[in-house]
């Protein structure tokens, strides 16, 4: 191809513009960012260490718990493995805003920002990518669940991973915009710390918050994330008419667009 | 290619205004290589971000390849090449991963991103490498690959900001010749900016001046240094009294000042200028023993300009 024919077909583009160029944007994005992350797979394998020691460490301890009054119901695998999936959803997605900052230094950011491409395409691409390795981790995990022992009902698990999925847009948009707008590791890593272990502690994922005195519940249930875990929870025992199922759904799809809108506009103004 | 008038951007800093850029005016026409000369720190790059739409202006309007800056950026962009300062790849990415990536997102397709990488990699001395990873490259290859980015749509128009810094001469002169080649090969436009003289002096055809956020002086090379200081012809001579004499009463010395040995006069084309005046002298019995011409460096024009000398590091 000579560069004439390049002008030329760079005049037909011009032409015709393509009508949802955002999802073919979103595709080159998705596909350059997977295969740059599966060149460096150990962190996937780091990700997934986290939940299995708790699998592993803690989960054992909950047994007798179980038995305690205010539990609620379901054995200690059915409220505790859905409580693992929210927080790899949580933990698995929130930091990827350190390689976006480590791309700002690079200038592949830039370099993009330039190019004609769909700033929500751009955006898109790397929350898919996140998403994606997010729902192969929590199949997995649920896997070995079963294998320590959890029995669970295959539509209640899907619809559960449904919902890690939907939280991995969330969180990994929100720390895109986070690191787009900090552009340092070193403001980015204090500010995961303070959101996470609020979050973490008031969503019910290690203990139930059944268990909790009357004004830690209360202040629980600001928290969109334990909605989210009991929702996932009354996907687990099988109970898919239960109403937290259904809020649980909501909270995390919204969770998911509140996620993306910061991120996209950030993006945009931090691109001027 | 690019018409701008009163460009600017201020930025907001803990309470206070840096006026970054302050009112450019510049017109680049198709084909021109144009260099924007100025210290670390005078609004080069800022003026080239804007332009880019990398940074919103301030104040200002501009049109680049034809497109309104503000109204259509989207469409500047497909049009604009962009080399940045820092470059743009990703270390762990390989080369082709980037050249292709890139080329799809101004739209061509995997198969013509393909080609056009293997084309590009085979004018930019990067032929071998389309599938090495991009931190085993050389200072130079990398260099050269954030250009092979900036062309592979094939734009009617390239900005270079500060494109051979950090690389050793042999390795400049080598991207030097690329980049000249770009602007012969085809009706190319570049803008570029750099703080090195020599590469304003090597590659442009028209250099503007830019000193705290303002172009102070716009010309070409030959031009700009002939306006400001014009050519030094030095001669040896026996008689330096006779000689001055003789060279005050002619029009085209500007200036004549003597030394130990000779004379020193200021003229605007030295070559010209230079067997005239000597012819004079010999012809008075003034016996010339030496002659040399000096032509003024980048460097003399900018410390004319403005007081400061460009090697002196960034301006305040």
């Amino acid at each position: 191809m000579t560069e004439l024919d390049y002008y030329c077909y760079l005049r037909t583009l011009e032409a015709e513009p393509i009508e949802a160029p955002m999802l073919r944007d979103a595709m080159i994005i998705f596909r350059y960012q997977l295969r740059l992350l599966l060149r460096e797979p150990i962190w996937i394998v780091i990700v997934m260490i986290q939940p299995l020691l708790y699998l592993a460490l803690f989960a054992p301890l909950l047994e007798p718990i179980a038995a305690t009054r205010g539990f609620p119901p379901g054995d200690a695998w059915q409220v505790f493995v859905p409580g693992l999936l929210i927080q790899l959803g949580i933990f698995g997605s929130m930091f990827v805003g350190f390689g976006i900052i480590a791309e700002i230094r690079y200038g592949t950011v830039e370099r993009m920002r330039v190019t004609p491409a769909s700033r929500f395409g751009l955006l898109l691409g790397r929350v898919l990518r996140d998403t994606l390795v997010l729902l192969i981790q929590a199949t997995l995990l649920t896997l070995i669940a079963v294998a320590f022992g959890l029995r669970v009902p295959l539509v209640g698990a899907l619809i559960t991973v449904g919902i890690v999925g939907l939280l991995g847009i969330s969180l990994a948009s929100l720390s895109y915009a986070a690191g787009l707008w900090l552009k340092s590791e070193d403001a980015l890593a204090p500010l995961l710390n303070m959101v996470s272990v609020p979050v973490l502690l008031l969503s019910g994922i290690l203990l139930p918050m059944t268990l909790a005195p009357t004004w830690l519940r209360r202040l629980s249930q600001a928290n969109p994330f334990s909605h989210v875990v009991d929702g996932a929870r009354a996907a687990f025992r099988d109970d898919l008419g239960d109403s937290s199922l259904v809020i649980g759904v909501i909270a995390a799809a919204v969770l998911a667009v509140i996620g993306m809108s910061v991120a996209v506009r950030t993006y945009q103004r931090e691109s001027a | 290619m690019i018409s701008a008038r009163g460009l600017a951007r201020t930025f907001k800093t803990r309470g206070a205004t840096v006026e970054a850029v302050r009112g450019i005016d510049l017109e680049v026409a198709a084909g021109e290589i144009v260099g924007l000369l100025g210290p670390n720190g005078a609004g080069k790059t800022t003026t080239q971000r804007m332009l880019a739409t990398l940074l919103e202006p301030t104040a200002g309007e501009a049109t680049v390849a034809g497109c309104d800056l503000r109204r259509d950026p989207v469409g500047v962009r497909r049009q604009l090449g962009y080399v940045s300062q820092s470059g743009g790849t990703n270390p762990a990415a390989k080369v082709d991963e980037e050249l292709v990536t890139q080329a799809q997102l101004y739209g061509m397709t995997r198969g013509a991103a393909r080609d056009r990488a293997v084309e590009l990699r085979a004018t930019l001395e990067l032929a071998e490498l389309g599938d090495r990873v991009i931190k085993t490259l050389s200072g130079g290859q990398r260099r050269r690959l954030d250009i092979a980015l900036g062309l592979m749509h094939a734009p009617r128009l390239v900005f270079l900001d500060e494109p051979s810094t950090g690389l050793d001469p042999q390795t400049r002169a080598n991207l030097w010749s690329h980049i000249r080649a770009l602007r012969d090969r085809r009706d190319g436009t570049i803008l570029l900016t750099t703080h090195y003289l020599e590469e304003a002096d090597a590659l442009c055809d028209r250099i503007l001046i830019i000193d705290a956020g303002k172009i102070v002086a716009a010309g070409t090379p030959a031009e700009l240094k002939r306006r400001i200081s014009g050519d030094l012809v030095t001669f040896e001579v026996d008689d330096t009294a006779r000689a001055l004499e003789l060279m005050r009463g002619r029009g085209d010395a500007r200036d004549v000042t003597v030394t130990d040995r000779g004379l020193k006069v200021t003229v605007d084309h030295g070559e010209t200028s230079a067997l005239p005046l000597m012819r004079i002298l010999d012809e008075a019995g003034v016996k010339v023993g030496a002659l040399h011409i000096a032509h003024p460096s980048l460097d003399d024009v900018f410390l004319t300009l403005t007081g400061r000398s460009l090697r002196d590091g960034p301006s305040a």
